[in-house]
């Protein structure tokens, strides 16, 4: 267990080691001068100096990434070329909208997704069972971004029950932020959920005829007590791992579907940094992203600790 | 062959995710010849109109026809895609193979390096790539394609592994072939349905990523055409024209559907030993 916990923990870190340095290499060295690629040809030699002077850029390449990387372990993640701000201040003001969007996506999906899926499972073949899968089909194949349109086209310019997009912010307490966040959430979470209960659905069948349950029935349990107090449980693995791996697309959804609501969030701040060509505030959130992806899939397997005793036994090492 | 097609006719998912695929893509093809207008014809008089006799799916702000733009957006859709997976796979692929054959550091070294991928969604590396060199639909294909190169490299590694452990393997090893060759001859045949279902299913994720893409500005460029650009378009007009906010999104959804339905019933055709609990 100690090993495989120990294992796990250094290929994050070279993960993490390895995701900077190319992120670095990518923007700061194959540009030869990141400086005239924020500046533009137009730029005048004293603001192009003395924006090389602030980056540091005389340095060495080596010194400037241990620089960089040691700031960032701080928390110092350099100033804004176009907001001069800390980045550090501008990612803490927009992760308030993005982080909890991302959360009520996940619970929306896994609250919508496990009983969808358990209810398809344990009626396997019969008409539930089969529009859950045609529904889920085609809500695999809907993209996010389109469906977020439609929920505006229908509740926003139709019904005119929410606004088209903005964030009302959470100074007006947690309702009127989560009224904001509700639709962008809604989109996330559609193909997320359709994903999730076909993998429950396939799981939950898996298991059902597993020997276990036959002794849970054979015991007296009613099937949907077995199912839920025994197969539930033992179904979620599967789940968990695919919930990890589904979580890179959910982050590529969160920035995508930030756009589409004009939502102030680290999505729509990467690519107002592209626009603005502030290659400082780029290179920060991609780590920050990729670094947010890699630990997520490390607490995933963690999880499967949790879920899993038989992994606690000191099975894997 | 011929028979994988005839057990094909008779599995639904395979008729009807092949029918809509083949759709898309004949529709792409002609629009290589024929368009109903030329697809950059701005035509501002008649901008915005709904769908009618002479413009099917209506116009755009431009006046541009919608369904002419449609069908070379299919064509750049595919073409992406293609291009996309085909580079995910012909680095993948290799990558998982030679992992499956040597194992040791080299296997290690593979998994890692699927571990470093996997940390960049599509979207982050087409990020960096536009930071550096501007939006495009080369860079949406290499950004697309990146993210493909380690589904490819852990399926191949992981179902290589299980060949190699067979006998006729042993027995190709004792007549003295090599590695590569053992790979070319016995292994990659072995595990090529799996590998086809995978590029179906990677070829459907591929459309959306180009969509989202090209509807985040970061993929294909005006005055080209693409679904993702129709519909970021469209939003601004929604409540002037919401007919253009509808079409392009049903023909990514409908193409990907397609995609999928032809990935599940290759599936079942291909290895029904893969078959889906159903």
């Amino acid at each position: 267990m100690t090993v495989f916990l120990l294992r796990r923990l250094v290929t994050l870190l070279i993960t993490l080691m390895v995701a900077s340095l190319v992120v670095f290499l990518v923007l700061e060295v194959i540009p030869g001068d990141p400086a005239a690629v924020m500046l533009g040809v137009s730029a005048q030699p004293d603001t192009l100096a003395a924006l090389r002077a602030e980056m540091g850029l005389d340095l060495p390449a080596t010194s400037r990434y241990f620089n960089w990387i040691g700031g960032l372990l701080v928390g110092d993640m350099g100033t804004s070329y176009t907001y001069d701000v800390p980045v550090s201040e501008l990612i803490a003001e927009r992760v308030v909208v993005s982080l909890p969007l991302a959360l009520f996506a996940i619970v929306l999906s896994t609250v919508i997704a496990i009983p969808v899926g358990v209810l398809a499972a344990s009626h396997h073949n019969k008409p539930t069972d089969i529009s859950v899968m045609g529904v889920s089909q085609i809500a695999v194949a809907i993209p996010n971004f389109w469906f977020a349109i439609l929920l505006i086209l229908l509740f926003a310019v139709k019904l005119q029950w929410f606004s088209a997009g903005g964030f009302a912010g959470w100074q007006d307490g947690f309702w009127g932020g989560m009224k904001s966040l509700l639709l962008p959430a809604v989109a996330l979470a559609l193909p997320q959920a359709a994903i999730l209960a076909r993998v429950t659905r396939s799981s939950v069948l898996e298991i059902l005829g597993e020997d276990f349950i036959r002794t849970a029935r054979a015991k007296g349990l009613g099937k949907s007590a077995a199912l839920w107090r025994h197969g539930v449980r033992n179904a979620l693995i599967p789940v968990v791992t695919i919930m990890g791996l589904q979580f890179s697309f959910l982050l590529a959804g969160t920035i995508i579907i930030e756009n589409v609501f004009y939502l102030p969030g680290l999505g729509r701040l990467i690519f107002q940094a592209i626009a603005q060509r502030d290659l400082i505030v780029v290179k920060d959130l991609i780590v920050l992203l990729a670094a947010t992806v890699v630990l997520v899939n490390f607490v995933v397997d963690m999880l499967y600790v949790v879920i899993d005793p038989r992994l606690r036994a000191g099975n894997h090492g | 062959m011929a028979e994988i097609f005839k057990k094909g006719l008779r599995n639904r998912s395979f008729v009807i995710g092949g029918v809509v695929t083949l759709l898309f893509i004949l529709i792409a093809a002609i629009s290589l010849l024929w368009t109903p207008y030329p697809f950059d014809e701005v035509v501002v008089s008649i901008k915005l109109r709904p769908p009618s006799g002479d413009h099917w799916l209506g116009t755009d702000h431009f006046g541009r026809d919608v369904f002419s733009m449609m069908m070379v957006g299919a064509r750049n859709s595919i073409v992406v895609s293609i291009v996309a997976v085909s580079i995910g796979a012909g680095f993948g692929i290799p990558l998982g193979a030679l992992a499956a054959a040597r194992g040791g550091w080299i296997d290690e070294a593979v998994m890692r390096f699927n571990d470093f991928t996997f940390a960049f969604p599509a979207l982050l590396s087409a990020v960096m790539i536009t930071a550096l060199a501007g939006p495009g639909a080369i860079n949406s294909i290499i950004a697309i394609g990146i993210f493909n190169v380690p589904v490819f490299a852990r399926l191949t590694r992981g179902a290589a592994l299980p060949v190699w452990q067979r006998e006729y393997i042993m027995a190709a090893r004792v007549s003295g072939k090599g590695g590569v060759q053992i790979t070319l001859e016995h292994v990659i045949p072995n595990i090529a349905s799996i590998l086809i279902v995978q590029a179906t299913i990677q070829f459907a994720l591929a459309i959306i990523a180009e969509a989202g893409l090209s509807y985040l500005g970061l993929g294909t460029q005006p005055p080209n055409p693409s679904w993702g650009k129709m519909l970021s378009e469209a939003q601004t007009f929604m409540f002037l024209a919401p007919h253009l906010a509808i079409f392009p999104g049903v023909a990514i959804a409908a193409m990907v559907l397609g995609l999928n339905l032809l990935g599940d019933g290759l599936r079942d055709v291909l290895d029904p030993r893969l078959r889906r609990q159903r």
